[in-house]
This record gives structure tokens, C-alpha cells and sequence, in this order.
């Protein structure tokens, strides 16, 4: 496909790598902020190709897996509601709440329906007039614009049996929590490339120049993620803090204005928790007043509901970059995507999640001496 | 989540009021709303996620970042120097 192939080319992946081996003098760690770069990363090995030293630091970028457990239960009480249609992008359901998930509730009666957009759950809407239905509007600032429209295209329509249980986050903020932390080890961002469609990357200057901090903006083909690679080293070799954009055929630096329009129209910033992280002021958006009636949140009076996190789950670490998943004592063993503990072994892009399926039980400094060299 | 997979537009056109297309992800045709992209055209290639069309592919600026991978390490190969880094220093930076 034009735009993948041209991105995946193996020698040109090696040149790449001997170029970051060439410029690179010391050790370095970065983040890589999004769940899809993680997974591109630990499915073409990218990071056991890399020169020792240049550690890349898996981010907090998946949605699914900082979606607050607070917010799940309330997914689940409405889900549970007779006669609800409750519609969600597939990675949601098996996200374990405080004492099941979307699945149990589908195997128990519930109409728990996985939907690719949206767009798809309004259509469900029109044509179900007699029936509620809600859809699960989580994501970062890539997301945020699809389902603004769909809720915007609700309000035109004056259809008064849809709505949205929002829970969108924001990139920049959790970018800064991560700076701002006492166990921070990050010197340089691999910025998300998709979200930068949207936002552009207007805010990023300030958060460069305020942390002395290099933010390179990043694809998702190892091309990408390798050229994003190598001029976060550079940047980090000659002492520079810029925003770069390594990802100049989608991103640009005003984004896509339409969309943030959109964006500003139905939504506000507010306060989120973010699942193993914790409250991040401003971080994220929820419903402008005048949409209210399209907020599942109020028609369903599931604002009341309050739930802690499980101790057992070391996401958050893992989501800040502190520990690698196969750190985790219960990775593999009693955490599996089958029967996640925590939502990182769940999505897809979850951190937990790429190792187990890529097969990283062991750490990278324990394969010496588990396969000695003969 | 972010996902997004780069297609070409293959029709637009107006749906209850909305600018939607249809777009061919190599063989494989999608109808995907495109509002936040006035300016597209027939042909042209763009990034969709969740059925939301939210970037133009800058065909450009895709052959400059292929061209500069191409002219990597070249300069280096010329004059002989070795691709490989300076020993690593042990403790952090």
C-alpha cells in the first residue's frame, strides 16, 4: 500500500539504525508517547536493534489503558440498564471494571454492541428510535473529533435517544505530569504523530523551552519511528531542545483547523484521572453545558459513582515509564490479555499488551545470560 | 487507538448534509466522513481514523523524508568513516 511499503523498507531500516549508532555518544532514554509507536516498537524489535544505551520509555498514549476504572463501572451500569444499546470501539470490553466488564454484561443479556465509528452508533440511533442508545466516547485529540460530529450531528438532528459517555484525555498535559514527576527519566519526547494531525503542534514549543526537553514529532512505520529516533539523539547529542517534525507528509504545524473548531464548539477543558496515573489538572474534555442532553453521564445519573484503583496492578508505573511491563511480578502469570489485571494488558497498544504477544518474558540485560553464547 | 491508515479518495459526496467519500485502503473500499477536509479531492490521499478523514497526505513532503533516508550515511561511506558509535559511557548522562 502507497505510504506503508515505502515506510517499512528493511535496508533502509538499517541504514537508519547505523546512522543512530553513529551519532549516538551516550546514554540516552525517550519517550515514545503513543500506544501505536510502542506497538510498531516492540513488534519489528526496534528496540533490541538499538545501540545499548538508547532506552526508549513506553508513554501513557493509550487511550483504552488510562480510561479511569471509574468511568468503566459507570459504562457498566448503563450498559447493564434494560433496554440500552450500548455501543463501544472493541478494545473497551474486556477492560476489566471493579467487578466485571462489557463482555460479562453482553454474556448476561446486555446489548453491548462494538462499533468502528461513531458514525455507526448514530446510525444505530436513527434506526432504533424506541431504543436509548449510548456510545463509549473515549480517546485522545485524534478521536475527539469524530465524536464531537457524531454528537454535534445528534444536536442538529434533534435526536433525543443518543448520547455519549465522554472520557477524552489530552496529550499535552500528561506531558507535562510526566516532566513534572519526581521519577521522570524522560529527556526527550517521540511526540504522537496523529494527534499532531489534529492539534498541530502550536503547544509544543512552550513545553520544549520550559523542560529543556526535545519533542521530535513521530510516524508510526519503523522508518518513522527510527528517523524520530535519530533526531531526538541528535538534538540530545548537541544539547538542543526543539520541536522537530519528523512526520511532515500527515502533520503540519496548525493541524487541522476544521476539526479543532469542531472541537472547541462541543467540548471543554476539564480535570481527568487518568487509570494508574492519577488526576492531571486540565487534562482532558467533556461536554459543553448546551450538549447536556446528548451527556450519558447526566441522563443516566451514573455521576455519582466513585471507585478506587486495584493495588495489585502496576500500570500506572508502567504508563509513566518507571518499570518495563516484564518487570511486573504478575506479568504473564496471573495477568494475560485473557484475564488482564489492568487495562496496559489489554489494548492492543497497551505496553503489557506488546510484550506478552511479541513474547518479551524476559528483559533485554537477562538474555545474556539466559541464552549464553557458545 | 490513534490508529490511522492512509487511503485514496475515490468518490465524494454529500450525505443529509455531511461530506462524506468513499476511500480504497489498498483494494479494500470504506465510506468515511470528510468534513474536516474541505479542500480534498478525487484522488488525492489521506489518513482516516475511526471513519473520519483528518489529514491530507503531503505527497511532497513523503518523497523529501524518503529522498533524505536515501542520501543518509552517504556523505559518511564518502569519506571512509566508520558507522559505528563512540564506546558508551557507562554511568547515566
Amino acid at each position: 500500500m502507497k505510504y506503508l511499503n515505502e515506510f517499512r523498507d528493511g535496508e533502509t531500516a538499517q541504514k537508519l539504525f547505523r546512522e543512530i549508532a553513529r551519532v549516538t555518544t551516550r546514554p540516552w532514554a525517550m519517550m515514545e508517547v503513543c500506544g501505536g509507536q510502542t506497538h510498531s516498537i516492540i513488534r519489528n524489535g526496534i528496540d533490541q536493534l538499538l545501540p545499548p544505551g538508547i532506552e526508549l520509555i513506553h508513554g501513557p498514549g493509550c487511550p483504552v489503558c488510562v480510561t479511569p476504572l471509574e468511568m468503566i463501572d459507570k459504562a457498566l451500569a448503563i450498559a447493564s440498564k434494560p433496554g440500552i444499546i450500548f455501543c463501544s470501539f472493541g478494545d473497551m470490553l474486556r477492560v476489566p471494571g471493579s467487578d466485571k466488564d462489557l463482555f460479562r454484561v453482553k454474556s448476561e443479556g446486555g446489548d453491548v454492541r462494538i462499533v468502528y465509528s461513531p458514525l455507526d452508533a448514530l446510525k444505530i440511533a436513527r434506526e432504533s428510535p424506541t431504543r436509548q442508545v449510548v456510545f463509549f466516547g473515549i480517546g485522545f485529540e485524534t478521536t475527539a473529533p469524530a465524536n464531537a460530529m457524531a454528537i454535534s450531528l445528534a444536536a442538529k438532528e434533534n435526536l433525543t435517544n443518543f448520547s455519549v459517555l465522554i472520557s477524552h484525555v489530552l496529550v499535552p498535559p500528561a506531558m507535562e505530569a510526566i516532566m513534572r514527576s519526581p521519577i521522570n527519566r524522560v529527556q526527550a519526547f517521540l511526540a504522537a504523530g496523529h494527534v499532531c494531525s489534529v492539534m498541530g503542534y502550536w503547544q509544543y514549543p512552550p513545553l520544549a523551552e520550559r523542560f529543556q526537553v526535545p519533542i521530535v514529532i513521530t510516524g508510526f512505520e519503523p522508518l518513522d519511528v527510527l528517523d524520530g529516533i535519530r533526531r531526538a539523539v541528535i538534538q540530545l547529542e548537541s544539547g538542543r531542545h526543539e520541536v522537530e517534525n519528523a512526520y511532515g507528509r500527515v502533520v503540519n504545524f496548525d493541524g487541522n483547523k476544521p476539526a479543532q473548531q469542531m472541537l472547541e464548539n462541543v467540548f471543554e477543558i476539564t480535570d481527568r484521572t487518568w487509570r494508574g496515573i492519577g488526576m492531571i489538572p486540565k487534562s482532558g474534555w467533556h461536554l459543553r453545558p448546551e450538549y447536556r442532553n446528548f451527556d450519558a453521564e447526566y441522563k443516566f445519573e451514573v455521576r455519582g459513582i466513585v471507585t478506587k484503583e486495584s493495588p495489585l496492578c502496576r500500570s500506572g508505573e508502567v504508563l509513566q515509564g518507571a518499570i518495563k511491563p516484564n518487570q511486573c511480578s504478575s506479568f504473564g502469570t496471573v495477568c494475560t490479555p485473557r484475564s488482564p489485571l489492568g487495562a496496559t494488558m489489554v489494548s492492543s497498544e497497551g505496553a503489557c499488551a506488546a510484550y506478552y504477544n511479541y513474547g518479551r518474558f524476559i528483559q533485554v540485560e537477562d538474555l545474556a545470560t539466559a541464552c549464553p553464547v557458545k | 487507538m490513534c490508529l490511522a491508515v492512509p487511503g485514496q479518495v475515490k468518490e465524494i459526496f454529500e450525505q443529509g448534509g455531511t461530506r462524506m467519500g468513499r476511500v480504497n485502503f489498498g483494494g479494500i473500499t470504506k465510506e468515511v466522513c470528510l468534513a474536516y477536509l474541505p479542500d480534498i479531492v478525487v484522488g488525492d490521499y489521506t489518513i482516516v481514523h475511526v471513519g473520519f478523514a483528518i489529514s491530507k497526505i503531503d505527497e511532497e513532503s513523503a518523497q523529501k523524508t524518503l529522498q533524505m533516508f536515501r542520501d543518509l550515511g552517504i556523505l559518511e561511506e564518502e569519506l571512509g568513516v566508520e558507522p559505528v558509535a563512540a564506546p558508551l559511557s557507562v554511568s547515566g548522562p
